[in-house]
């Protein structure tokens, strides 16, 4: 009774082509983002926040440009990690270099930077269909992987082949505790998770994912394959390029390659398949489904007073991961987000079963 | 100069012989179901697993048996849970799958025998056979491992061609590539075919364990492997049993060779912190082929009809 | 769906001339020699056997298949080969055979999405959403739902293609060519897989769509009743190479176009 759309007409297409068009979405929505910026300080502890929700915030970006390009264009890539490498290290240098920019900048520059670099291996890319751009991909994978560690200058010449950034700050303003870090990468995932939204439900939104539905038909009614192709693959980088900024700077203080490296990738790419491909929300219920898993496998040993060595966890894992991914390609192939759209259908009816 | 290049170069051909071996089993699951069967790195681990383990307290005649035997079983089981419900499925969607069954694999290969590294003593002849040695001083360095590797390999492909192009059986396989739906409307037993296959391609990859596996020691990087088959499938055509050879050899060949040769010259242009060119040479290679033939050398044109 | 103003060719001339067109994919010859001409506000019908090469005609008109000889030539410009999405912006629509829809979307986004080279807000106004990009979203939704009243798919707009029965999947494959406001539309068997009932819709819309808005439309199809009805002239097509073409009475009278369908070889 709680859930229904008796009475809420739309008399206007704009009220149509809203984001929540059931005014019970919309509520809950701001709810949320409120509570996310308002109650979760009130009470949330430096685990909650460096452990679950700076990275889970993080991560979303990062799917939610591999579900541009795979879910809404159905362009496989394999490469996010080499990718998310591209937006750290550019921001590195950025801030080592040019140390008086902004941060929100140096953020977005980086992001630009990792688009300027999908794009160069999208070029000669696209041409090839579907599959073998995953192919292509690696390639970029493992290539920016080995630059990244052999090339001096991205390192500024360490030694140790790896970086090390301090605080950021924002306007003067430090950003140095995980409270204010989070309420910074919220900030930034809440924007960029809106201009996201937008762009799919729109022309561009339509025309990704008519290539990634029939290309051939999309040519028929005017589209060109390859400029679509590439600005799924231009966005999508820059999105992982943030992402990879913001995981170097905030998530992570350190790194070296290996923290961008093949795995990584693969697990973007679980969390949209997990999440659901072609979904904004997926991008979100995905990673938090892949930051939650190793968090839970790590606790659940010692209070049910079972030890696991480090090894068996991460075996557990693994075996999870791909019995989850092959439940949810059985049972539900669009993911979390489709069980959660079939969930609030079930509430529109309640409590009528049918 | 050439004697160390020659040395390279066979070092090279033969580790390409080892990928070989792992493409083959891509091969003959995507031949015979059009399926990109990403597990089949994880496959080689675990059967490299069993098979060192096993061997560890009984003979290795015996362990070999046992290891074939968990191979079909796991063919098996993967045929009942996973691919049995995905039978009309698009390819993409069958592939997130083999991703999943490979994670799943890794997990479960190592909880079941230990993630240590485990030796395969296959009683090979380890000495390093030195060859040429009036030609070039000191002869030419080979592994006799990888020299038994590539004859076995060579006699696998001569069997597995023979089979595809001449029994009953083998055109059935090929029916089931082309078109499950038709295959099926044929009275092709669907499940049966791909039991067989991914049997086939588990006994395929139980060879490249055991071979990788006295090289390498059998370790997780084993499925790492995997990854690496894709260039050579993109060399050599997915779908054709030869092209594995000629791309795993070129493949294994240009790696050796370009760290050798190109690597030097790239870290002294360049003021690199070292080498590495092998990571990543394979795949940027398979990309340039990509953009000039994309076939492969020996694969099928795919043309599409409106 | 603008009635035809002065700017535009003058009624009766040619909108589409196919010039001496040879089509064959290695070895098998799909057409040969083929001439023929649409006249602007036209229904053109393209008939002839299995495997005569009408789809692949078509093909070629919209820029899919390359012939390796002859030339078209459409609205005044000739040219032998270019790509389906030149096709597209030049004025040519087309439906397919086996529905070509975006299954993943909806009926409405497939419809909305023909309206993909109207459409001109770029990506920082995209998504931003608010103002400029907005606008121009509300306004081609106005225009489409235009359409989908002609085609009476209101109550479908919101159900995923792929969901839909074939005969109102045509329906809506129909809608999104019709979004493109087309100079020429291309329907191959428009009618295929379909009850009296639904072939009557479709021909009324065909025909509306001639009458009320002077779309050129060229149209394969197997119904001869259909054909005849609907259709001003008649091409028609038999092993690739052109036996008979002209009004849909002559050409029913005609003997080598009655030999064609019996089978008599010829």
């Amino acid at each position: 009774m709680l859930y229904r759309e008796v009475g809420q007409f739309k008399t206007s297409y704009q009220s149509d082509e809203a984001i929540f068009p059931i005014a019970q979405d919309r509520w809950f929505v701001i709810a949320l983002i409120l509570f996310a910026f308002l109650g979760v300080p009130l009470f949330a502890g430096q685990y909650l926040y460096t452990e679950l929700l700076i990275p889970v915030l993080i991560l979303s970006i990062a799917a939610i440009g591999l579900n541009i390009l795979t879910g809404y264009c159905g362009q496989l890539s394999l490469g996010s990690g080499g990718f998310m490498a591209v937006g750290a290290y550019a921001a590195y240098n950025l801030a080592l270099r040019l140390p008086e920019t902004n941060i929100v900048l140096v953020f977005l520059l980086a992001g630009l930077m990792a688009m300027l670099v999908g794009l160069l291996f999208g070029l000669p890319s696209l041409r090839i269909k579907g599959f073998y751009l995953a192919v292509a991909t690696l390639a970029a994978q493992f290539f920016l992987e080995w630059a990244f560690a052999r090339v001096k200058w991205f390192t500024n010449y360490a030694p140790s082949g790896s970086v090390a950034v301090g605080r950021i700050e924002l306007f003067g303003f430090p950003i140095d505790s995980p409270g204010k870090t989070y309420i910074f990468v919220l900030a930034f995932t809440i924007v960029l998770a809106l201009a996201a939204k937008n762009l799919v439900r729109g022309r561009i939104g339509r025309m990704w994912m008519a290539i990634r539905d029939m290309d051939i038909a999309a040519e028929i009614i005017g589209i060109r394959p390859l400029h679509a192709k590439l600005s799924a693959f231009a966005v999508s980088s820059f999105y992982i390029g943030v992402a990879g900024a913001l995981w170097g700077f905030l998530r992570l203080g350190s790194w070296e390659p290996l923290a961008f490296d093949v795995n990584r990738s693969f697990q973007v790419l679980f969390m949209i398949i997990i999440g659901g491909l072609g979904t904004i929300l997926g991008s979100f219920l995905g990673a938090a489904f892949i930051v939650l898993v190793p968090i839970f496998l790590n606790q659940l040993p010692s209070r049910l007073g079972v030890p696991l060595s480090t090894a068996a966890i991460s075996n557990i894992e693994f075996m999870l991961f791909g019995a989850t991914i092959i439940f949810f390609l059985i049972v539900e192939p669009r993911g979390l987000a489709r069980l959660w759209a079939i969930a609030k259908e079930k509430l529109r009816l309640w409590p009528f079963p049918y | 100069m050439l004697g160390p290049v020659i040395e390279t170069l066979i070092g090279g051909l033969l580790t390409g012989v080892l990928y070989a071996l792992v493409a083959l089993g891509f091969v003959l699951i995507f031949k015979a179901s059009g399926v990109f069967n990403f597990a089949q790195g994880a496959m080689v681990l675990f059967a490299a697993l069993s098979l060192a383990r096993l061997s560890e307290f009984m003979p290795l005649l015996l362990a070999l048996a046992l290891s074939i035997a968990i191979m079909i079983a796991l063919a098996y089981a993967i045929e009942l849970l996973v691919l049995r419900h995905l039978i009309n499925q698009e390819g993409i969607i069958l592939f997130m799958a083999t991703l999943g069954i490979a994670y799943f694999l890794e997990g479960f290969g190592q909880t079941l025998w230990g993630s240590d590294i485990y030796k395969i003593d296959l009683g090979l002849p380890t000495n390093p056979i030195f060859l040429f040695e009036t030609v070039f001083p000191g002869g030419i360095l080979v592994d006799p491992a990888e020299l038994i590797a590539a004859i076995i390999c060579a006699v696998l492909v001569l069997v597995l061609a023979l089979f595809f192009q001449f029994t009953r059986m083998g055109r059935a396989l090929r029916a089931v590539a082309d078109d499950h739906q038709a295959a099926q409307s044929v009275g092709i037993p669907l499940g049966q075919i791909w039991l067989m296959v991914w049997a086939v391609a588990g006994l395929v990859a139980l060879v490249a364990g055991m071979m990788w596996g006295t090289k390498l020691g059998v370790q997780f990087s084993l499925s790492l492997v995997a990854l690496k088959a894709l260039p050579v499938l993109i060399l050599g055509g997915f779908t054709s049993i030869p092209g594995a050879i000629v791309g795993g050899l070129i493949i294994g060949a240009g790696e050796k060779l370009a760290e050798v040769l190109l690597a030097p010259v790239l870290i002294r242009t360049f003021d690199l912190a070292g080498g590495g060119i092998e990571n990543w040479f394979a795949y940027v290679l398979a990309l340039l082929f990509l953009l000039v033939r994309p076939q492969g050398l020996f694969g099928e044109r795919i043309i599409e009809r409106v | 769906m603008r009635a035809p103003t002065g700017q535009d060719i003058a009624a009766d001339e040619l909108l589409l001339s196919v010039d001496d067109v040879s089509l064959s994919f290695g070895g098998v010859k799909a057409v040969t020699g083929v001439s023929f001409d649409i006249r602007k506000g036209e229904i053109r019908a393209i008939i002839g056997p299995n495997g005569a090469g009408k789809t692949s005609m078509l093909n070629v008109i919209n820029g899919f298949y390359h012939p390796q000889r002859g030339k078209i030539t459409f609205k005044g410009k000739t040219r032998s080969r270019m790509r389906p999405y030149e096709a597209a912006r030049g004025g040519i629509a087309r439906t397919f055979q086996n529905v070509a829809l975006f299954k993943g979307m909806t009926a409405l986004d497939n419809i909305m999405a023909g309206r993909a080279l109207k459409m001109r807000r770029g990506f920082f106004c995209q998504m931003l959403w608010l103002g400029p990009a907005l606008a121009e979203e509300v306004e081609h939704r106005r225009r489409v739902e235009e359409i989908i009243d002609f085609l009476k798919i209101q109550h479908i707009r919101k159900t995923p293609v792929g969901k839909l029965p074939y005969g109102l999947q045509k329906r809506v494959e129909l809608g999104r060519a019709l979004a493109m406001e087309p100079d020429l539309l291309l329907l191959d068997e428009p009618m295929a897989g379909m009850n009296l009932e639904e072939k009557e819709d479709m021909s009324r819309y065909i025909l509306d769509l001639n009458n009320h808005f002077g779309t050129t439309i060229a149209l394969i199809e197997h119904d001869m009743g259909v054909v005849m009805d609907l259709s001003d002239r008649v091409l028609v097509l038999d092993h690739g190479i052109k036996i008979a073409d002209g009004a849909p009475a002559e050409v029913q009278a005609d003997a080598r176009v009655i030999d064609a369908y019996l089978g008599v070889s010829h």
